[in-house]
């Protein structure tokens, strides 16, 4: 399953609202390492389709939610579960730190 | 079997994929973490001889990346976690589990960003504590920031940082500086840019987030708070040599020795880039020493197989 765009407008309905877990990964063009890492999240977007859904959450475009999640570090990837934080991730780690703490989570 | 199994995937490890590959051996990247290595983090790379006008690291890597994947270098996001030689047939045995067999190994896993380790850094990383001006550094817009560290990445972020902030307080445990002349200077001539020399940061504080530092002087202890939105952090790194101590023969700072032909103590294995005990760490160095470590990994191919 592709990765989703998030925005204000449909992130209450796709990440608030979802039926399964949500893996956001809060990023910006200017950040080397988000760059990165997002072959990684699209491995994982892959994997876990049906299970989880991945979306991307651009910091530059929508700073109201990075600014309400506090979100001051880069990559930061959270974990959403029936609308709230279940677990977040700082930095770019290695792909099976991420199965490990979804695997928690699942 | 693998011709080369390349461990790491910063300029050390892509160039000499770009090699490996290109002189038609059969070559698998390992990158556990993420591409690109330490310089992604960098905001400009503006000694890289070709690009006048500078570069951005993840720019550089990006091309790096590109011209590896051109000539079929194959990657892999697992990491290593541990190597073995019985001689023509060496192995490599990654995090999920599987062992890779292999004629030669390139060990090129850099170093990692030293960690300041004290109190409130861990609790507050990604809330005020960072490792990547470049990535974070829009978030304190106008705000005030310290930088801790005296060498050249220290400094490059944090004249980077004055185009964002409001101040930025660069704190070192030396009376001068380590990082080369010509930014010692441009920090010198910043109004944004104050230092604080002798100083060392005992504690990071905050609430929700980071609020101040609580800093010791290194002459008299006299403990000082300092009021900061943020802490960046730069002090030093350290080779990531731990899976192959076992193996490989270390300097003692724990860097690989090698010979001019980047081989380390073992036949067959190499090593490249910032692992390497080198006078120098720099993306040209890596580069360089990631091309010598593939082109005698094919030679010893040829005259062993």
């Amino acid at each position: 399953m592709a990765e989703i765009q998030l925005t204000e407008n449909n992130w209450e309905e796709e990440v608030l609202n979802s039926d399964i877990p949500v893996l956001v990964d809060f990023w910006a063009p200017w950040c080397g390492p988000c760059r990165m890492v997002a072959p990684i999240v699209s491995e994982i977007a892959e994997e876990y389709a049906g299970k989880l859904k991945v979306g991307k959450l651009n910091t530059d475009e929508e700073s109201g939610i990075a600014v309400r999640y506090g979100i001051m570090s880069i990559p930061t990837l959270m974990i959403f579960k029936n609308g709230e934080v279940a677990d977040q991730i700082v930095g770019a780690v290695p792909k099976e730190y991420f199965v490990q703490k979804l695997e928690q989570i699942l | 079997m693998h011709d080369v199994v390349i461990i790491g995937g910063g300029p050390a490890g892509l160039a000499a994929g770009i090699y490996a590959a290109r002189g038609g051996l059969k070559t698998l990247l390992c990158e556990g973490k993420i591409l690109g290595g330490q310089i992604v983090l960098s905001f400009e790379v503006e000694n890289y001889p070709g690009f006048p006008q500078g570069i951005s690291g993840m720019e550089l890597i990006e091309n790096f990346t590109k011209q590896a994947e051109k000539f079929g270098v194959e990657t892999s996001y697992e990491g290593v976690t541990c190597i073995n030689d019985e001689r023509e047939c060496k192995s490599v045995t990654l995090t999920n589990g599987s062992c890779i067999k292999t004629k030669t190994i390139i060990i090129a896993a850099g170093a990692s960003a030293n960690k300041l380790g004290c109190p409130g850094e861990k609790k507050f990383t990604g809330k005020g504590v960072s490792y990547c001006a470049t990535c974070d550094g829009a978030f304190f817009r106008n705000k005030t920031v310290a930088v801790v560290g005296g060498g050249d990445s220290a400094i490059e972020e944090a004249l980077y940082l004055t185009n964002l902030v409001k101040k930025v307080y660069i704190i070192h445990r030396r009376d001068q500086l380590r990082a080369i002349k010509i930014l010692q200077d441009r920090a010198m001539q910043n109004d944004k840019i104050e230092f604080i020399f002798n100083h060392t940061v005992k504690e990071i504080q905050g609430d929700k987030f980071v609020n101040g530092l609580m800093l010791e002087n290194t002459k008299t202890k006299e403990l000082t708070r300092l009021s900061v939105d943020g802490v960046f952090i730069y002090v030093g790194t350290t080779p990531n040599t731990e899976f192959v101590k076992d193996l490989i023969k270390l300097d003692e700072e724990g860097y690989i020795i090698t010979d001019e032909k980047m081989e380390t103590n073992v036949e067959g294995i190499f090593a490249a880039g910032d692992i390497r005990s080198t006078p120098l760490r720099q993306v040209i160095t890596a580069a360089s020493d990631g091309a010598i470590a593939a082109s005698s990994a094919q030679k010893y191919i040829e005259a062993k197989f």
